[in-house]
């Protein structure tokens, strides 16, 4: 192999390294390093100027192996990498010191960081000398997309990828797709209803021929690589043949049974078996077995008696099947903060504490009043408190605003406005009114007549103190715009609660290798400039799954989700990293122990030749085969031994 | 001056190298004593590397993966949970204290555990003293 002629860049990062370390030294040191012939301190390395540098170093200088000391390889190794390729190198003849995270961010300002981030460029050095070029693959990928969460940001990205003829699967846990917004009455700023512009959706989401909805099932396993994955999917029993069901909904209107409708946010009834809401996709019923006095108690069975269509399969068994997918987008959502977790604001206690998602369906004319906003009583309310920033905004909750409470408070006031002749208060500690029209509409909201207090709520009390008070919910509160304690008597409160991350974030980010940011929600690739992306490759993030968002910014969100998925679907095949094990033949002796230990049964036996063999295409690149082989027989592709090894001296020496 | 050890850290790239990222990019602040290399996986780490590095002059190992279920290869670090146990017997033959060579789990949301790891580490270690020189070549 021809002779190392190395070129070192050391990127300042702006201040973000130049800032603590002394690049220039740190430059100067390079050169000094055997096998380096050329040491450059530049502003921003990743920029074209910066790549131009490189490329320049790489045809006129004879470089022939690369050294970047900048930010994280997670972040920027691609991009460099591109640039030795497009130079005219093999990508691998490179190698990076990750100067930012691990050291000039990682560490408080001394002298002793540019000692460090030397001694991490002479490791990068080191190791570099000892890179060999490797073959990158080409793979076929899966056409098909796989959207876990059948929400607003769901079906949008499955729309968008589905318009270019290319399969789509919507997996829903819930019966129906449609997700929060299908709860929701009014939308902000412009007071179009959510059904009017959702349900449309719905339909043109079931019936479009490249998507298949499945819902009432959940992802249970996933497996392979980017471009490659197979999911395992488990539909749970309906109890209700799809094929036969002609959704005429008789069954729900004849059973006895009745359990807490989860779509009303427990406000009303439902029934065991049941569509959630009238508009469901698919308009199927579910059974659920949990409320259902036939699975309880063995006796019933009204439902199958009244079916026409023959559709109850009280003997049905949920079924495990597997897709494969090129792409996963994950938009499974939100939850809304509970409020009994704050019992000095009285939710559960006071009938007429609201939340705001139990407060969309009083509104709505699908709710349990059927739009008419009423007291518990049947009463319409004289007066209404509504509570900003409940669990939002907050040290001992949240401390993350959740974005959309400030804008449906406005919207309720209005539609409380509208509808009663009550008097609205908001108490808010700041008016977060950002998007477009929504400075309007607060604007608006104000010349209605609405009474604003600007302070954080301390209590909600039954207990009256003056006659005016009596049978009243009292709000106590600071106007810290006045400084003075404020005793409001009111007949509903609304709590705006937080948006916050599902129940069950942790688990789903186990299964898909997602990393999770400090507030919870799923961590995209980049806060700015990859919103969409996660760390782990063909996964994508769309809508509140990855951060508290309203409807416009769930929709753009999820199209950015999907014009990702799509540049992949158009290419139709993916570059595989190097990063694999081989076998030196000559010395294996065949005692199988790597066999058992690959998780991909990426290596086989050779009974002839009595060796074991890897396939390449099965094999991912963990190394765990070559850190047990006892021969010393497997070479783990840009791990090497030989490699880290040189690294160790150098971040030692 | 006072003795201020050399930890080489070899972290995984799915979970704990994002981790140390995060903790970077958060901001948090650790003591610079560990040297980071990636890896693609904890299982991956041959011993024969961690008994490299306390040869070339590192006072303390630290192996960081991804908690234990979260394996992006599915069960590799509880392969290196398994070698662990017979490496530690091994640096016992050599006298070499177990604490100086750690493994822990850091996910990729975890900055704040790595930092806590990083400095509890570096202070056991400072307590140690320096790795006798020759520990394991001679």
């Amino acid at each position: 192999m021809e002779e190392p002629r190395i070129g070192v860049y050391v990127c300042h990062c702006g201040t973000n390294i130049a800032g603590t370390v002394d690049v220039e030294e740190v430059a100067k040191y390079a050169e000094t390093l055997p096998n380096v012939i050329v040491s450059r301190h530049y502003p921003y390395t990743c920029s074209d100027p910066g790549q131009e540098l490189i490329k320049k170093d790489i045809k006129e200088l004879g470089v022939n192996r690369v050294v970047v000391a900048s930010c994280s390889p997670r972040l920027h190794e691609r991009t460099f990498q591109t640039v030795l390729r497009e130079a005219g190198l093999n990508p691998y003849l490179f190698q990076m010191a990750n100067i930012r995270e691990h050291c000039s961010w990682l560490h408080e300002a001394s002298p002793e960081l540019t000692e460090k981030a030397k001694r991490m460029v002479r490791a990068a050095v080191n190791r570099v000398s000892q890179h060999v070029p490797l073959e990158i693959r080409g793979l076929p990928i899966f056409p098909a997309t796989l959207i876990v969460g059948g929400g607003i940001s769901g079906m949008q990205a499955a729309l968008e990828i589905a318009n270019s003829n290319h399969m789509v699967y919507i997996i829903e846990r819930e019966p129906s797709i449609g997700g929060h917004m299908a709860q929701f009455d009014k939308t902000f700023p412009t007071l179009d209803c959510a059904a009017c512009i959702l349900t449309p959706k719905m339909t043109e989401v079931a019936r479009h021929p490249f998507i298949r909805v499945l819902t009432y099932s959940e992802v249970v396993g996933i497996s392979g690589f980017v471009g490659n994955f197979r999911v395992k999917i488990r539909r749970k029993p309906r109890y209700v043949d799809e094929g036969k069901c002609i959704g005429c909904l008789i069954c729900q209107e004849k059973c006895p049974w009745t359990a807490l409708s989860e779509f009303n946010a427990g406000t009303s009834e439902r029934k065991a078996i049941y569509t959630p809401f009238a508009q469901a996709v698919p308009n199927i019923p579910v059974i659920d077995t949990e409320h259902c006095v036939y699975f309880l108690k063995g006796k019933c069975r009204a439902c199958e008696k009244f079916c026409d269509a023959k559709a109850i399969r009280f003997e049905q068994s949920e079924l495990i099947f597997e897709l494969d997918v090129g792409n996963i987008i994950i938009a499974t959502g939100f939850d809304t903060f509970d409020a009994f977790s704050i019992p000095q604001y009285g939710y559960g206690r006071y009938p007429n504490v609201f939340t705001s998602l139990e407060f969309e369906r009083l509104c709505s004319p699908t709710g349990p009043t059927e739009g008419h906003i009423m007291l518990a009583d049947g009463r319409p309310p004289d007066s209404v408190a509504i509570i900003h920033c409940v669990g939002s905004r907050d040290k001992n909750y949240h401390e993350y605003c959740s974005r959309v409470c400030c804008m449906h408070a406005l919207k309720y006031s209005h539609l409380i406005k509208e509808k009663t002749n009550a008097e609205v208060y908001q108490m808010y500690i700041d008016m977060r009114c950002f998007g477009k029209g929504y400075e309007e509409f607060y604007d608006r909201i104000q010349n209605e007549g609405v009474n604003f207090i600007r302070g954080k709520v301390a209590k909600v009390t039954d207990e009256p103190i003056t006659e005016e008070e009596k049978n009243k919910l009292i709000v106590l509160v600071e106007d810290t715009l006045l400084g003075t304690m404020l005793r409001v008597p009111v007949d509903m409160v609304i709590l705006c609660v937080a948006l916050e991350p599902r129940k069950d974030a942790n688990e789903v980010a186990r299964l898909f290798h997602l990393g999770r940011s400090a507030d919870g929600f799923f961590l995209e690739r980049h806060p700015k400039l990859d919103p969409a992306a996660t760390m782990s490759e063909g996964i994508l993030i769309a809508g509140c799954c990855q951060g508290p968002k309203d409807i416009p910014d769930s929709v753009a969100h999820a199209s950015a989700a999907a014009a990702r998925a799509l540049a992949m679907i158009a290419r139709g095949k993916i570059e595989v990293p190097a990063v694999t094990a081989s076998i030196d033949e000559d010395q294996c002796s065949g005692c199988k122990i790597c066999n058992l230990l690959c998780p991909f049964d990426a290596i086989s036996f050779d009974d002839e030749a009595k060796i074991s063999r890897i396939n390449e295409v099965l094999c991912q690149g963990c190394g765990v085969c070559a850190a047990a082989c006892p021969s010393g027989a497997i070479t783990h592709n840009y791990f090497t031994a030989d490699e880290i090894t040189a690294e160790i001296e150098g971040v030692l020496a | 001056m006072s003795f201020e050890p050399k930890i080489v850290g070899f972290l995984c790239n799915w979970c704990s190298y994002a981790g140390a990222d995060l903790a970077g990019v958060s901001r948090l602040k650790c003591v610079p004593n560990v040297h980071i290399i990636r890896l693609m996986c904890s299982g991956g780490l041959s011993p024969f590397l961690i008994l490299k590095a306390l040869e070339a002059g590192a006072d303390g190992v630290l192996i960081c993966g991804c908690s234990p279920g979260d394996c992006h290869y599915r069960e590799g670090n509880y392969k290196a949970i398994r070698r662990m146990a017979l490496l530690k017997r091994i640096l016992g033959q050599f006298g070499i204290e177990q604490e100086r060579v750690q493994l822990h789990w850091v996910c990729a949301s975890c900055g704040d555990e790595f930092v806590d790891v990083v400095n509890k580490m570096t202070a056991e270690i400072k307590e140690l003293g320096p790795l006798r020189a020759g520990a394991i070549s001679n």
